[in-house]
């Protein structure tokens, strides 16, 4: 669901297509009928961001035909957990939970939280497993129907599938990637799969868990690292000016005392030695207030605003592309009309580096006051680094060759930046450089390879080997996370990514050993974190430390020996016995019994229920996207009560129901052509098999548009209106919600004013907003209109 | 593998099916792949979907003559999708840029500058707008040691080598607060 892996991530769904001649079955829920579909066992069609109300059918279902992994759900779940009297349901309640602000539209969690008891029999009305039923319980086949589109026997086939395949024996796996996260509940609709998943028992299993289909190369290392704002290396919340004045207040509020997380301190304090070095001592909190302090929201979407606002003087673009690859492609690019200067990275000139000249919006150059630089870089195989791909897999790629005259390694300019910066403030003495001067910057090697024309390029290994941590005293590197310390003994950049580069010489991330008799293939790169290829698999194995079954086991107590072991390195501390107590007092995983498994969680168990961590609601609720044609058929709240609207005139978002925009339009990529095009179509191969911007509309929208296969059409929303061809196709039909019909648009957003095929760009049409947790835009349900022409 | 090894083309017992004289034409004879002639053939991963695809960059003379995916790695098997496939273009390509391109203020053109010189003058400007818009407490008196007037974004076709080194020297060295990359996308 959410996904078209066939077209999307074409190598990777080569597995579940073996899987598929195994005797696998694959269900594709998608708006769209795409390769995916056509590759799949059963195809159900789904209106665009009514995934919520399917899974909470699944969910439903499972629950009311008692389907559910008892000896599973009971041990590994918070099912049993009594919440806070306090706690008002979102089916008590109009669609909101206790402890909604409208003022703020925002929710204060305390009403959520665990009332302190479990009730194994689960019958007490305030356990988990009770609020989950009654919740769900309208989420009915026939509601499945009316809300998703999605006919009633197609769902009941998939609930009968997943459930047969699910249990002692079996596990079905759940594959999701932007068609989830680009709405304005995404990270809800993932948590719907979680607890579906914790019901069948499908979590920390072989074949099992709910992967994320990432869409980038590193994008999981971006993400791990990370270049976002709210978070420091290894998911570290980034320290807020409202609350973490100290290092040792960011500590206490930031750490859990229960679980893994309770080792946080020594997390950030290592990261602190590593780049500060010397100058990170305990008298000065190890340099903490040299980070700078978040003052709100400061993610992608927000800081364009900002900089069309003018509020943004200087960018830097590293390989990315927001002229036509950002949501509401338009205002990205006034947005850099204002700027002072840009720079941009890449390796051709892309929609973003040239929109002084070349934008559609037909500016003159000579009212534009942007300084811009486009500064060349090495592309695949003239240079070396890391790559973490969608599985928590590290792997290194060498350098086969220097890259051409004036291109360089994004790494070289980052090096050789910091050190002109550093140059040019080395006599301050004012305490806010002092952060830049005392970063630890030494990364050229020790002596330049002779093979390479190119002297002065960094060592990217020197670079992984602070992210892997060393001790401060000797210098030498970890083994792993388990050695790091608070007290300033020892230095780590990212510390999920201790062990890969455990001694000189050893990078981890560059072993490419095959396992013949191992399918984990644990000596292929190396996975984070510890090498661990599934996580939380002592779920693997049973309370009593015993797999499932035979035929699913993967890591188990060995008694004789004392310790867990299996095919991949079990991911639970390696002697504690299965019978293992939770001790009443203490902290991390004492407070965890051997049967546990969930080590990152507070109380070990996997969330059904999220007392917090989320601040739109401990359930997943099904709201209507932002712009929706119709009304949310199962609340009276329409949408999410707490997502980011951005009301501003140059952002207008169609009322629900608004008659000038009657139809959905959803986005997508297609196989031969790759996100805003910089990185495909430059390239003649795969422009000339995918050469044109298009529309995808069913053949009932075009009869009653009067709209012919290859005739322009141009499609508009408040914010900007585009033309491209229509390709009238079957694979888009019609919904019917609650009897209405809902025609639907597929548009994808490869195209740009750059490259050697150019086209209407769909971003243009994509509002800016917000979801709740991870302040991502959305995009795969707008409204929009459409007419059979051109634009002029 | 040479072709006669192949057994197809006129010598294996399917060959004599064929009418004579051959159907098979000098330059079919004359093909042979693209790498035949590599010196070395070096490890990497794909640039695009986040699959991890591994590649092998073949070379010779210092120069990259393909790139073909990796038969040794257990995710693709030597396998590749389009795109993949396609990643010799992607590097070896007339329309990548290979020089520093410099627009001045208000100008209408890109001007070749060189390498050394678009460094200083970036440094400086980072500084300039840095030292114009730094915030050190806010109005209510907390420490926050911030800019939000300069902002990075990307990463996530990079390695983490190069994203540790954006986070390190813009939020831990300069203190910008947007720092971002697609996974926000």
């Amino acid at each position: 669901m959410g996904s078209n892996m066939a077209e999307n991530h074409p190598v990777g769904f080569r597995w579940p297509m073996k899987a598929r001649e195994k005797g696998a079955t694959i269900i594709h829920v998608d708006p769209r009928f795409t390769r995916t579909s056509a590759s799949a066992n059963l195809y159900v069609p789904i209106r665009s961001g009514s995934d919520i109300a399917f899974l909470g059918g699944l969910i439903n279902y499972v629950l009311t035909h008692d389907k559910w992994f008892k000896e599973y759900v009971l041990a590994y779940t918070n099912a049993s957990t009594i919440v806070s009297d306090g706690y008002v349901d979102a089916e008590d309640n109009g669609g909101l939970f206790s402890g909604y602000d409208p003022q703020s539209s925002t929710y204060d969690n305390a009403s959520w939280a665990y009332a302190g008891q479990r009730d194994e029999t689960l019958r007490d009305p305030r356990c988990v497993f009770q609020i989950l039923k009654r919740h769900y319980a309208r989420y009915t086949p026939e509601m499945v129907e009316r809300v998703c589109g999605s006919p009633k026997d197609l769902f009941l086939q998939v609930a009968e599938v997943l459930t047969k395949n699910s249990g002692r024996e079996r596990t079905s796996a759940i594959c999701y990637a932007v068609g989830w996260t680009q709405l304005s509940y995404g990270a809800q609709i993932i948590r719907a799969a979680g607890i579906l998943q914790l019901l069948l028992g499908n979590i920390g299993r072989p074949g099992g868990g709910i992967m994320a289909l990432r869409g980038h190369a590193s994008i999981q290392g971006s993400t791990d690292v990370p270049t976002l704002f709210d978070m420091l290396p290894g998911y570290l919340p980034h320290p807020a000016a409202f609350k973490d004045d100290t290092l040792e207040k960011y500590n206490r509020e930031s750490g859990v005392r229960g679980g893994y997380w309770s080792n946080l301190p020594k997390f950030m304090v290592s990261l602190l030695k590593a780049w500060y070095g010397d100058a990170a001592t305990e008298a000065n909190e190890y340099g903490y207030q040299w980070i700078p302090k978040l003052t709100g929201d400061h993610s992608h979407v927000s800081t364009s605003a900002a900089m069309a606002d003018g509020k943004v003087k200087g960018f830097i673009v590293f390989g990315q592309n927001p002229a036509n690859g950002s949501p509401h492609a338009g205002l990205q690019r006034k947005a850099l009309t204002e700027l002072d200067w840009l720079v941009a990275l890449d390796l051709y000139e892309t929609e973003t580096a040239a929109f002084w000249y070349a934008a559609p919006e037909g500016w003159k150059p000579a009212d534009i006051k942007t300084e811009v630089f486009l500064l060349p870089t090495a592309g695949p195989g003239e240079k070396e680094g890391t790559f973490t791909n969608t599985q928590r897999l590290l792997q290194y790629h060498d350098k086969a060759v220097d890259p051409p005259a004036d291109t360089r390694s994004d790494l070289w300019f980052l090096y050789h930046l910091g050190r002109r910066l550093k140059d040019l403030y080395r006599d301050s003495t004012d305490p806010r450089d002092q952060g830049l001067l005392n970063l630890t910057w030494d990364y050229l090697p020790d002596r330049p390879d002779p093979e390479w024309r190119i002297t002065d390029e960094p060592s990217a290994e020197k670079v992984l080997m602070e992210v892997n941590g060393y001790t401060v005293a000797d210098h030498q590197q970890l083994p792993d996370y388990e050695r790091l310390k608070d007290d300033g003994s020892t230095a780590c950049g990212v510390w999920i990514y201790s062990g890969v580069f455990p001694a000189p010489g050893q990078n981890m991330a560059r072993r490419r050993n095959r396992s013949p008799d191992n399918y984990v293939n644990p000596e292929w790169g190396f996975a984070w974190p510890g090498n661990r290829r599934i996580l939380y698999n002592r779920a693997s194995a049973d309370p009593a430390g015993k797999p499932w079954s035979e035929r699913k086991k993967y890591v188990w107590w060995d008694a004789a020996a004392g310790s867990w072991t299996g095919i991949d390195v079990p991911d639970f501390p390696a002697k504690k016995a299965p019978d293992t107590p939770a001790k009443g007092q203490g902290t991390g995983l004492d407070l965890h019994s051997g049967s546990d498994p969930f080590t990152l969680k507070a109380d070990g168990r996997g969330w059904l229920f999220a007392p917090s961590g989320l601040k739109d609601g401990p359930l997943p609720t099904h709201y209507e996207p932002l712009e929706s044609p119709v009304s949310n058929a199962l609340y009276k709240r329409q949408d999410s009560p707490v997502a980011q609207r951005f009301p501003r005139k140059d952002n207008a978002i169609s009322a629900p129901g608004d008659p000038r925009y009657p139809y959905v339009v959803t986005t997508y990529r297609v196989t031969e052509q790759y996100t805003s095009g910089a990185m495909s179509r430059w390239n003649s191969w795969l422009s000339e098999l995918m050469p044109e911007m298009f529309a995808e509309i069913s053949p009932e929208l075009a009869t009653e548009k009067g709209i012919e296969n290859l005739d322009w059409v141009v499609v508009s929303t408040p914010r900007n209106q585009i033309e491209c061809k229509a390709l009238v196709t079957r694979r888009m039909r019609p919904f019917r919600h609650n009897g209405k019909v809902i025609h639907e648009i597929g548009l994808p957003y490869h195209w740009g004013y750059q490259g050697l095929v150019k086209g209407a760009m769909a971003n243009d049409l994509v509002a800016l907003s917000e979801e709740p947790n991870v302040f991502i835009q959305e995009d795969k349900a707008l409204t929009c209109n459409l007419r059979k022409g051109r634009l002029r | 593998m040479a072709i006669e090894q192949a057994g197809g083309l006129g010598l294996g017992p399917l060959g004599r099916l064929g009418m004579s004289p051959q159907p098979v034409s000098r330059e079919s004879i004359e093909k042979k792949p693209r790498i035949r002639d590599a010196e070395k053939a070096v490890p990497s991963v794909c640039p695009y979907c986040a699959v991890g695809c591994s590649q092998l960059v073949y070379v010779k003379d210092k120069r990259i003559i393909d790139i073909e995916g990796n038969p040794a790695s257990p995710i693709n098997e030597g396998t590749l999708c389009p795109k993949g496939a396609a990643t010799y273009q992607y590097v070896v390509n007339p329309n990548r840029v290979t020089t520093v391109r410099y627009r001045a203020p208000h100008s209408d053109r890109w001007e070749d500058r060189p390498l050394e010189w678009a460094m200083d003058r970036i440094a400086t400007l980072i500084k300039e707008t840095r030292d114009a818009t730094f915030v050190e407490r806010t109005p209510g008196g907390k420490l926050v040691n911030q800019t939000t007037a300069i902002a990075t974004l990307g990463g996530a076709t990079m390695d983490i080598e190069e994203n540790y080194l954006i986070k390190k020297l813009f939020s831990g060295g300069l203190g910008l607060v947007s720092i971002e990359n697609q996974a926000r996308i």
